[in-house]
């Protein structure tokens, strides 16, 4: 599969590692190109992008019009969601995720057709169950 | 009329005052503590400290009762957003963008954002129509994607040295009219010969623009 992985911090890195060992084809932006250094193996073989993917062209250059899913995992829930449309409904990528630490707009980005996780509802919850109260 | 505006710089700033002294109720939600502060020293007690893509602050701001909702942030993602929250939490009938990067304009009027503002495309086309031909001028753009161009034919142009239907256009470019020198308007055939000075009327791709100026435009070896 062709994935393109938009934000290289421990998520987004962690998930680029593990499908590139799993022999997918993996392109990961990120602004900053020391999150590359920080946060993939030297044995990550996929494409490194640096860029904003906010931008079409940059989504271009990532190989978005072929891609078979676009994960959207920077610190901006309004960028996530921007470039997660952008994948979905100009470039027509069949399967979209999209991280929003907001609850209110992960929920209207959900009612608006976007596959959304909130790591705040779930982060909460699991820190709620934990505590056993 | 109420009208929220999003983003408290200079854009938002006198926005905001414009529309207060034309009698309208205005209110600013800006993200920076001190720039909020500073438009209600100035303008008075229309500025709110806050995010403007949050549901919770476009709550606070009234946005229900909003008729307009003005987006005008330097970040055209969170312009977007802005405009979809107040559109789709609070049924905002009427909803303006500011972008900045001119080729978001169509990424918005597919989201359903369809006012936007793009200040890079107005300086841009003043540029263009103050430089001397050759370059590409961008009429009008469709909602399905293609715009409408003009694009003034040089001299030694190759499109010159060939009937119209042997120039290679960009897929899904055509050339709908054609303003001789004289002024006469013409529709051309696959038969014409363009002329130096000629302005053409072409529909095009957003993105094949450059293709289509080269076509049209790019010098006879």
């Amino acid at each position: 599969m062709k994935v393109v992985i938009m934000g290289c911090g421990r998520v987004g890195g962690a998930l680029a590692t593990r499908l590139d060992e799993e022999n997918h084809e993996v392109t990961i932006l990120d602004l900053n190109e020391y999150q590359f250094e920080r946060f993939l193996p030297d044995s990550f073989g996929g494409r490194k992008i640096t860029g904003n993917a906010v931008d079409q062209d940059v989504l271009r250059r990532a190989g978005i019009e072929e891609a078979d899913a676009f994960v959207a995992l920077t610190q901006g829930d309004n960028r996530n969601a921007m470039a997660s449309q952008v994948a979905k409904h100009i470039f027509n990528v069949p399967r979209v995720v999209c991280r929003i630490y907001d609850p209110i707009r992960e929920e209207m980005y959900n009612d608006l057709g976007l596959r959304t996780i909130s790591p705040t509802r779930v982060g909460a919850k699991m820190a709620w169950e934990e505590l056993g109260v | 009329m109420y009208i929220v505006v999003v983003g408290g710089g200079k854009v938002g700033f006198y926005l905001a005052k414009e529309l207060v002294e034309a009698g309208h109720e205005a209110l600013v939600i800006e993200r920076d503590a001190a720039k909020a502060a500073e438009i209600a020293e100035t303008l008075g007690e229309i500025a709110m400290r806050g995010d403007g893509c949050e549901a919770a602050v476009q709550e606070r701001a009234g946005c229900g009762r909003a008729d307009l909702f003005i987006a005008v942030t330097g970040d055209d993602e969170d312009n977007l957003v802005a405009c979809q929250v107040a559109r789709h939490k609070f049924n905002v009938k009427r909803v303006v963008a500011r972008i900045n990067n001119p080729k978001n304009e169509l990424i918005f009027r597919k989201l359903g954002i369809d006012v936007t503002v793009s200040a890079t495309s107005v300086i841009l086309s003043q540029i263009e129509q103050e430089l001397p031909e050759h370059l590409l001028i961008p009429l009008l753009q469709l909602r399905s994607g293609f715009e409408i161009v003009e694009v003034k034919i040089p001299d030694g142009a190759a499109s010159l040295d060939v009937k119209l239907r042997d120039i290679v256009l960009p897929d899904q470019s055509m050339i709908w009219g054609i303003v001789d020198t004289d002024g006469n308007p013409q529709v051309p055939t696959s038969d014409t010969y363009l002329r130096a000075g000629d302005e053409v009327v072409a529909v095009t791709l957003l993105e094949s623009e450059e293709a289509l100026r080269a076509a049209l435009t790019g010098p006879s070896r």
